[in-house]
C-alpha cells in the first residue's frame, strides 16, 4: 500500500549526516529529487501524474483537432483537393483514435488521478508505482500510434477497424500494425490504472466515508474503471487476433478460409460500447460536482444519480449489437438489443432530471464552469435523443453509416464529454495551479464552443438523413441536391462551424497562458465548494492533507462550513474555507512518509514499447523488449516502496523535519 | 484485491479466446482435423500434472502462513517444476502436431487452437518464473512486502491458470467438434 507511516526514530537524524548515495538494485541511486525534470519523469505522486496525463491529453486534443479541421476543409467545397482519398482515410481514422484513446481517456484519467485521492481524503493512490506505469504505457502507446504518420502512413480502417478492411490485402501499409500495437499498449496502461483506482476507492477512503458518503465524481470514476477492467481484455483478444493475422499469417478474419468477419465486430463492440460510457461517465461525475456547488444546493437525489450511473455501466455491457443492426443478426437478437438500448435511456434520463432539479430553486452562480455544465445538459440531451432513434432498429438501418450517426456521437462526445471536461478545467484550475482562469475569456471560450459545435454537428443531422455517407472523401455539386437540403450549403456551414469551435478552444489555450503569466492567485475556497479536495492548500501539498480528515457527511467540507440552525432550518455559515485549511495545518500529523520515486515504471514502459515495435519490425527487437521488461519487473518487485534514509540528502533547513526525509533541489 | 480484479479481467480475455476457438474449431479447409491430431491420454497426464501443482501451491501457501521458510521454498520449487513439466509437455505436443502437418497458419482451427493454448502456456510460464523468483527472493531474504501475502497472491494467480486449463481441456480436447 502506498502510505507507510512509521515513527521516525530519533537516531535517523544522525544518520542523515553522510551523503553517501545508497543504491537501488545495486546499480543506481534512487531518484529522490523534488524539482527538475527527474522529479516528473520518475515521480509516483498522483498529482504530478495527473498533470502529466492532462498535458499529454491536451497535446493530442490539439493534434486530433487539426486532423478534424483538415477533414472539414476537404469537405468544405465540392471535389475537395486538400487530401487524397488515401490520406483522408488515414485522417478520419487517426482523428477518432486520437480523440478517444489519446485525448478523452487520458483526460478523464488526469481528473481521476488528481482528484480521486483528494476527494477520498487519501494521501495517494493504492499503488503509486503502478499509477506511473499506467501513464508511461499510455505515452508509449500514443507515440507508437502516431509514429506511423512518419513510417509509411497511418492506419486507415476507421476507428473500429472492421475486417476484412483491416487485413493485409486491403490495408497493406504498416499503419494498421502500428494502430493495433499502439491501442494494445495504451489499453494495458488503462487496465493497470483502472485496477489501481478501484482498489484506491474501495480501500483508501478517509475514516467515516462510507460508499454512500463518497462524492459522485468518485462513484462515476469507479463505474468507469469497472467497465474498463471487464471490456479491455475483449479488445485485447481482438487486437491479438488481428496482429497474428497481419504479422504471422493467421487467417482469423480471412473469409476465403471460412472465417467470419463478424467475429471482429462482436469482439470490438463488446469493448466498444462500454467504452462509450467510459468516455461520458467521468464528465457526468464532474458536472455532478459542479452543479451543486454553483447552485448552492446539495445534489438532488444523490442515490439516484449514483445508482443510475452504476446501472448505465451494467446495461452498457448488454447493448453492443446495436452497432451491428445492419449486419443481419436475426429478428430476435435485433429486438433484444433494441429494447436494451432503449432501456439505457432511462437511467440517463434520471440523471438529467436530477441535475435539472439540482438547479431548480438554487441561487445559481453563472461561472464558466457552471455554463459548461449547463451546456452539457442541453447538448447531451440532444445527442441522447438522436441516440434513441438509433435504438429503433428500422430507423437505424436507414441511418447506419450516414452523417446522422456522426452528428449523434459528436453531440454526446463534444457536447457531453468535452463540455464536462472543460467544466472541470474551470472548476478545478485554481485547485491544481493556485490561479483562477480568466472568467471573461472563459465566457468567450464557452459561447464560441457552443455556437461552433452546433453549427458543425447540427447540419450533419440533415446531411445524414439526406443520405450523405460517412467516410466519403468528396462530394460533387451535380449530386448535391437542391433547396433547403442542398449538401453543399450544409457542408459549408459545418466547415465554418468547425473553425468557430476551434477558435473557442484556442481561446481556452490563450486563457491558460494568460493565467499562467498574469492570473490572480486563487483564494483557498473560491467557489464555496463542497468536497474534501478543498480542505487543503491550492495547489495541494505533496502529502495532500496535513491531517487525514474524518468524514461525517456527504459533502463533508460544506458541512464543516455550514451548520443548520435548529429553529429556522437555515444553513448558517460557521467557518470559512480558509479557516478550515488553517485548522488542518495547525493540527498536522507528524511523521508522514510518502512512497519514493522510482525508475522502474518508465523502464517497463520502454520495454513494452520496444516489444511492440518488435512485432512490426522483427523478432530480435521483440527479444530486446522482453528482456527490458523482465529486468525492470525484477527491479520493480525488489524495490522497497520507501527509499532508504541514506538515499536522501540532509534537509536544507535543518531543524525538526519529520514530514519527509528532506528532498533537495 | 488488485489480483482478484486482474483475474476477473483475465477471465474475459480467455473468454474471448475460447469463444474464438469454439467458433472456428470446425472450420477446416485443409490439413488435419482436431480429432486426427489430439492425443488425449498424453494431454490428460500433463493436465493431471498441472492440477497436482495446485495442490503443492496450497501446501506452499500454508507453510508460508506458518512462517516455515524451508517448507515454503520446497513446495514452491515442486510447484514450479510441475508447471515447467506441463509447459514442456505442451512444447512436445505442439512439435508433434506440427510434424503431423498442423502449422499455425494451416487452417482456422489450428490458428485459434495455437493462440488459445499458447496464451495459456505463456501464462503458466510467467507463473513458473514468478514462483522461481519468489523462491530466490525468500532465500535471500529480500522481499519487500508481507511474505505470506505475497505467496498467497501468486498462489491465486496459479490456481486461476489451473482452472482455466480445466475449462480449456474440457472444451478443446474432450468435447468432440
Amino acid at each position: 500500500m502506498a502510505i507507510i507511516e512509521r515513527p521516525t526514530p530519533a537516531d535517523t537524524i544522525s544518520l542523515r549526516m553522510p551523503v553517501t548515495p545508497a543504491q537501488s538494485m545495486g546499480i543506481v541511486r534512487r531518484p529522490v529529487t523534488s524539482t527538475g525534470w527527474k522529479s516528473w519523469v520518475f515521480t509516483v505522486d498522483h498529482k504530478k501524474i495527473g498533470i502529466m496525463y492532462g498535458v499529454f491529453a491536451m497535446f493530442f486534443f490539439i493534434v486530433g483537432g487539426v486532423e478534424a479541421l483538415l477533414i472539414r476543409l476537404q469537405l468544405a467545397a465540392p471535389d475537395g483537393k486538400i487530401l487524397s482519398a488515401d490520406l483522408y482515410n488515414q485522417m478520419f481514422t487517426m482523428h477518432a483514435t486520437t480523440m478517444i484513446f489519446l485525448f478523452a481517456m487520458p483526460m478523464a484519467a488526469a481528473f481521476a488521478n488528481y482528484f480521486l485521492p483528494l476527494q477520498l481524503g487519501a494521501r495517494d493512490v493504492a499503488f503509486p508505482r503502478l499509477n506511473a506505469l499506467g501513464l508511461w504505457l499510455l505515452v508509449a502507446g500514443g507515440l507508437i500510434l502516431n509514429s506511423s504518420w512518419f513510417l509509411g502512413g497511418a492506419a486507415d480502417g476507421g476507428w473500429f477497424m472492421y475486417s476484412p478492411n483491416s487485413g493485409p490485402v486491403f490495408s497493406p501499409s504498416n499503419g494498421v500494425d502500428f494502430w493495433t500495437i499502439g491501442v494494445q499498449i495504451a489499453g494495458f496502461g488503462s487496465l493497470v490504472s483502472s485496477i489501481n483506482l478501484i482498489v484506491t476507492i474501495l480501500n483508501m477512503r478517509a475514516p467515516g466515508m462510507t460508499l454512500m458518503k463518497m462524492p459522485v465524481f468518485c462513484w462515476m470514476i469507479m463505474v468507469v474503471q469497472f467497465l474498463l477492467v471487464f471490456s479491455l481484455p475483449v479488445i485485447t483478444v481482438a487486437l491479438v487476433l488481428l496482429t497474428f493475422q497481419r504479422s504471422f499469417g493467421a487467417t482469423f478474419f480471412d473469409v476465403a478460409q471460412g472465417a467470419d468477419p463478424l467475429l471482429w465486430q462482436h469482439l470490438f463492440w463488446i469493448f466498444g460500447h462500454p467504452e462509450v460510457y467510459v468516455l461520458i461517465l467521468p464528465a457526468f461525475g464532474i458536472i455532478s460536482e459542479v452543479l451543486p456547488t454553483f447552485s448552492r444546493k446539495p445534489l438532488f437525489g444523490y442515490p439516484f444519480v449514483v445508482f443510475s450511473g452504476a446501472s448505465i455501466g451494467l446495461v452498457g455491457f448488454g447493448v453492443w449489437s446495436h452497432h451491428m443492426f445492419a449486419t443481419g443478426l436475426g429478428p430476435i437478437s435485433v429486438a433484444a438489443f433494441s429494447i436494451a438500448t432503449m432501456a439505457i435511456a432511462i437511467p440517463t434520463g434520471v440523471k438529467i432530471f436530477n441535475w435539472t432539479l439540482t438547479m431548480w430553486g438554487g441561487k445559481i452562480w453563472y461561472s464558466t464552469a457552471m455554463k459548461f455544465a449547463i451546456g452539457l445538459i442541453v447538448l447531451f440531451t440532444i445527442g441522447g435523443l438522436s441516440g434513441v432513434t438509433h435504438a429503433v432498429a428500422p430507423s437505424d438501418t436507414q441511418q447506419t453509416d450516414t452523417y446522422y450517426i456522426v452528428a449523434h456521437f459528436h453531440y454526446v462526445l463534444v457536447g457531453g464529454m468535452v463540455f464536462g471536461l472543460f467544466s472541470g478545467f474551470y472548476y478545478w484550475w485554481p485547485k491544481v495551479f493556485g490561479k483562477m482562469l480568466n472568467e471573461k475569456l472563459g465566457g468567450w471560450n464557452f459561447w464560441l464552443m457552443v455556437i461552433g459545435m452546433n453549427m458543425t454537428f447540427g447540419p450533419m443531422h440533415i446531411l445524414g438523413l439526406q443520405g450523405q455517407p460517412r467516410r466519403m472523401y468528396v462530394w460533387t455539386e451535380a449530386r448535391a441536391g437542391e433547396g433547403f437540403f442542398n449538401f453543399g450549403f450544409w457542408n459549408r456551414v459545418a466547415s465554418l462551424g468547425s473553425f468557430i469551435l476551434a477558435i473557442g478552444i484556442l481561446i481556452f489555450l490563450i486563457n491558460v497562458v494568460h493565467t499562467a503569466r498574469k492570473g490572480k492567485p486563487a483564494p483557498l475556497d473560491p467557489w464555496d465548494a463542497r468536497t474534501l479536495e478543498w480542505i487543503t492548500t491550492s495547489p495541494p501539498k505533496e502529502h495532500n492533507f496535513d491531517r487525514i480528515p474524518v468524514v461525517h457527511h456527504l459533502d463533508e467540507f460544506f458541512h464543516r462550513k455550514y451548520q443548520e440552525n435548529t429553529t429556522t432550518g437555515e444553513m448558517v455559515q460557521i467557518a470559512t474555507g480558509a479557516q478550515l485549511v488553517q485548522a488542518e495545518e495547525d493540527n498536522a500529523d507528524a511523521h508522514i512518509h510518502l512512497p519514493s520515486p522510482s525508475y522502474w515504471p518508465i523502464a517497463i514502459a520502454v520495454g513494452v514499447g520496444t516489444l511492440g515495435l518488435g512485432v512490426v519490425y522483427g523478432v530480435p527487437i521483440m527479444i530486446v523488449g522482453v528482456l527490458i521488461i523482465l529486468g525492470s519487473a525484477f527491479g520493480f518487485v525488489l524495490e522497497p516502496s520507501v527509499a532508504d534514509d541514506i538515499d536522501y540528502d540532509p534537509p536544507m533547513s535543518g531543524g525538526q523535519d519529520t514530514k519527509e526525509l528532506a528532498p533537495l533541489g | 484485491m488488485a489480483m482478484w480484479l486482474f483475474l476477473g479481467s483475465e477471465c474475459l480475455l480467455f473468454g474471448g479466446l475460447i469463444s474464438t476457438y469454439m467458433l472456428y474449431r470446425g472450420r477446416v479447409t485443409q490439413g488435419p482435423r482436431p480429432s486426427q491430431v489430439f492425443d488425449i491420454p498424453f494431454t490428460s497426464v500433463s493436465s493431471f500434472v498441472l492440477l497436482m501443482s495446485s495442490l503443492t501451491m496450497v501446501l506452499a501457501v500454508t507453510s508460508a502462513q506458518r512462517k516455515d521458510n524451508h517448507r515454503t521454498k520446497l513446495w514452491l520449487m515442486v510447484t514450479a517444476s510441475l508447471g515447467a513439466t506441463f509447459v514442456g509437455g505442451q512444447v512436445y505436443e505442439f512439435t508433434a502436431f506440427y510434424n503431423e502437418g498442423l502449422g499455425f497458419t494451416t487452417n482456422l482451427f489450428s490458428s485459434s487452437f495455437y493462440t488459445l493454448t499458447g496464451f495459456h502456456g505463456v501464462h503458466v510460464t510467467v507463473g513458473v518464473i514468478m514462483l522461481l523468483s519468489l523462491r530466490g527472493i525468500i532465500s535471500k531474504d529480500k522481499d519487500t512486502g508481507d511474505r505470506p501475502e505475497v505467496v498467497e497472491l501468486i498462489g491465486l494467480y496459479w490456481h486461476f491458470v489451473d482452472i482455466v486449463w480445466i475449462i480449456i481441456f474440457t472444451l478443446v480436447y474432450l468435447i468432440p467438434a
